[in-house]
């Protein structure tokens, strides 16, 4: 936008146009003054007037922040067994309380939420990579787009949480033995989510990477011969970031409660080390006793997710070049 | 219309036969032994045994040869068998289950009402609410009850059902202990009394269900009233001077509905997998508590079976998805 102002404001001075306008006005040599604005800045601007949205990434930032520096101003060990101090109540030593073992659960909310929340953004990640490799193949090359939308299309088909059940089943023994039972399940447990949530992201970017093949951009680029890489890396992907940006706020909200499931039906990682949905799982053994030991969990994981999915809308609405400024 | 269907149907029968392929072979490739339970006092030669009466002796594609005909053209027998007291399917081997040696689809079918029940209540009461607070929402579109209804809806996407589940059960059966907690199937439905326990037991499970599935189709809806209210027939049916009503519930609607019938549709297959967890807190013994037991049990039949139930049932209301959305906007039928 600001582009085409200046050069429009700049023809003047080559002296082919009427006096009349050979002298630029005031205020558009107010705007010449101004430094042009960037796309990000726009963006930044219509997100901050989406009050959910800002509300939401404080609290997600908040969330992250307070759950990976926690520990380092809470030292108490998540696995250290105290067996004299257990069951008890919210107190000063142990703001969150005991669990039946006499761990301190705040230390084991924040460890939970260490693994529960990277489990989400390595998860998004994996997912969003597969679906905008897909999306963009499928949309730039138009064999492969038949293919590659048939196989989004038998995916979307799969029933994924009994799948994802039934993998968590056949492949817990030989990974863990292969990484160490740990970071085995993590691996497990992002492969599976990461294989089975990338097909909306892959449907959306290849409808825009269709739109924007087609621009003249596009063909100027093409023109000068530039490969279908240089393209795609540097015409294609940066247009279709908008849509990935938000699939990827989405898919770290499913990443996490699709965890949590698995770890909430005993199918997630062991038991003595705890995630949000372990934690929850663990709790509902004492929930006539101990109702808070259910509630801390299951308010972190919906409060993540719910600040994850405004941040999301937010972003949506900002990066809509139609809704922006409006 | 009908070339449309069939188009759609044998389109269905290569997803059916991938999907089938796909749980074979995740089922076939993975490690695990199958008698690795059995006693180690038990000899190799025995052991070798076993393993061919449970039909593992075989290689693989004659197996995923065999587990298709028993799950497509025996099973179908025995249901018809079943319904007309014929014998079709008298010595026919079935799909046999590891955990009980009785056969898979036996069990299913004891285990399926349940879930029917629960997941059909629950998604019934979901549409009778969604609706109307899509229609309002769009209707007074930024007014306080659409902005309540965003919120709620949001809340709705966010909280997981383990949490909203075990949070009723903590407020409605421990501390006011208005409702019981375990879903009790043995119940017999014969009179008021045992009718208002019914209620009573099914109450919590449909809210909690019904709450994801009203987030989502109110939005739905409301996107799609939105969609219509601004079109060129809303203002020439205004301007005809149609009454309010008849404008907003009469054409709008009509045309809204288009979209969201297919995503109720849609939707369906995915309420079953959803009812998995719900199904494990309140301990409704249905079939997603029963897939649960066979992963633990390792009786992969049974998974087998159950893992393509669920896939058969996002096929086929995809399936009725697509030629609902034909039949009610004739612009679709003729890509």
């Amino acid at each position: 936008m600001t582009n085409k102002d200046r050069t429009d404001t700049l023809v003047p001075d080559e002296g082919l146009a009427p006096a009349s306008t050979a002298l630029p006005t005031a205020d558009v040599l107010e705007e010449l003054a101004t430094p042009p604005r960037s796309q990000w800045r726009d963006v930044w601007d219509q997100f901050k007037t989406h009050k959910g949205a800002m509300l939401g990434a404080v609290l997600f930032i908040f969330i992250v922040v307070a759950v990976y520096l926690g520990p380092y101003l809470w030292t108490i060990d998540p696995t250290q067994i105290d067996i004299r101090s257990r069951n008890q109540g919210p107190n000063w030593g142990h703001p969150f309380g005991t669990d039946q073992l006499g761990r301190d659960i705040m230390a084991r909310m924040m460890a939970g939420g260490q693994t529960s929340v990277s489990v989400g953004i390595t998860a998004m990640l994996l997912a969003l990579f597969l679906g905008s490799f897909v999306g963009v193949l499928a949309g730039f090359f138009r064999r492969l787009d038949g293919p590659l939308m048939r196989l989004t299309d038998l995916f979307l088909a799969l029933p994924l949480l009994p799948l994802l059940l039934v993998m968590m089943l056949l492949f817990r023994e030989p990974l863990s033995a292969a990484f160490g039972l740990e970071r085995g399940i993590f691996i497990l447990i992002v492969c599976a989510i990461g294989i089975t949530s990338w097909m909306p992201t892959a449907r959306i970017v290849r409808g825009d990477v269709l739109a924007i093949k087609e621009r003249e951009f596009v063909l100027a680029a093409r023109s000068i011969g530039t490969s279908n890489s240089k393209i795609i890396t540097r015409h294609i992907l940066p247009n279709v970031l908008s849509p990935i940006m938000v699939s990827a706020t989405l898919g770290i909200a499913t990443a996490i409660i699709t965890e949590s499931a698995l770890s909430f039906l005993g199918l997630g990682f062991p038991p003595d080390f705890p995630t949000w949905g372990r934690l929850l799982f663990d709790g509902v053994d004492y929930l006539q006793q101990y109702p808070e030991r259910v509630f801390w969990p299951g308010l972190a994981i919906s409060l993540t997710v719910l600040s994850v999915n405004y941040l999301g809308d937010g972003l949506r609405d900002a990066l809509d070049p139609r809704i922006r400024g409006r | 219309m009908l070339n449309f269907t069939i188009r759609r149907l044998i389109l269905a029968v290569p997803t059916l036969l991938f999907i089938s392929l796909v749980i074979f072979l995740l089922l076939e490739l993975a490690p695990g032994d199958p008698m690795a339970q059995v006693p180690l006092t038990v000899p190799p030669e025995v052991k070798e045994k076993m393993r061919e009466a449970l039909g593992l002796g075989q290689p693989m594609h004659i197996r995923f040869w065999k587990w298709i005909v028993q799950f497509f053209w025996i099973e179908p027998q025995v249901l018809v068998d079943s319904m007309f007291g014929t014998t079709f399917s008298e010595g026919d081997l079935r799909v046999i289950s590891w955990q009980t040696r009785s056969p898979v689809m036996d069990i299913v079918v004891q285990r399926i009402p349940q879930t029917l029940w629960v997941v059909g209540t629950a998604y019934v009461v979901a549409i009778l609410i969604a609706i109307p607070i899509g229609i309002y929402s769009a209707y007074r579109q930024y007014s306080w009850f659409d902005q309540m209804g965003t919120f709620v809806s949001m809340v709705g996407f966010s909280v997981p059902p383990f949490f909203s589940g075990v949070l009723v059960i903590v407020i409605f059966s421990v501390q006011l202990g208005w409702f019981p907690s375990i879903y009790d199937t043995t119940l017999v439905v014969n009179s008021w009394d045992s009718f208002v326990v019914q209620l009573k037991q099914m109450i919590m499970p449909v809210m909690v269900l019904a709450l994801q599935i009203t987030a989502q189709l109110s939005r739905f809806m409301r996107a799609s009233m939105l969609d219509n209210l601004n079109q060129d027939y809303v203002r020439t049916a205004r301007a005809k001077g149609l009454s309010e009503y008849t404008v907003v519930m009469v054409h709008v609607l009509r045309n809204s509905m288009i979209p969201v019938v297919t995503v109720i549709a849609l939707g369906i297959p995915a309420i079953f997998g959803g009812a998995i967890i719900t199904e494990q807190v309140f301990k409704v013994n249905g079939i997603g508590q029963l897939l649960i037991g066979a992963i633990q049990a390792n009786d992969l039949p049974m998974v087998q079976t159950l893992t393509f139930i669920f896939a058969v049932l996002i096929v086929v209301f995809n399936l009725i998805a697509d030629v609902l959305y034909g039949i009610l906007d004739p612009r679709i039928r003729y890509d």
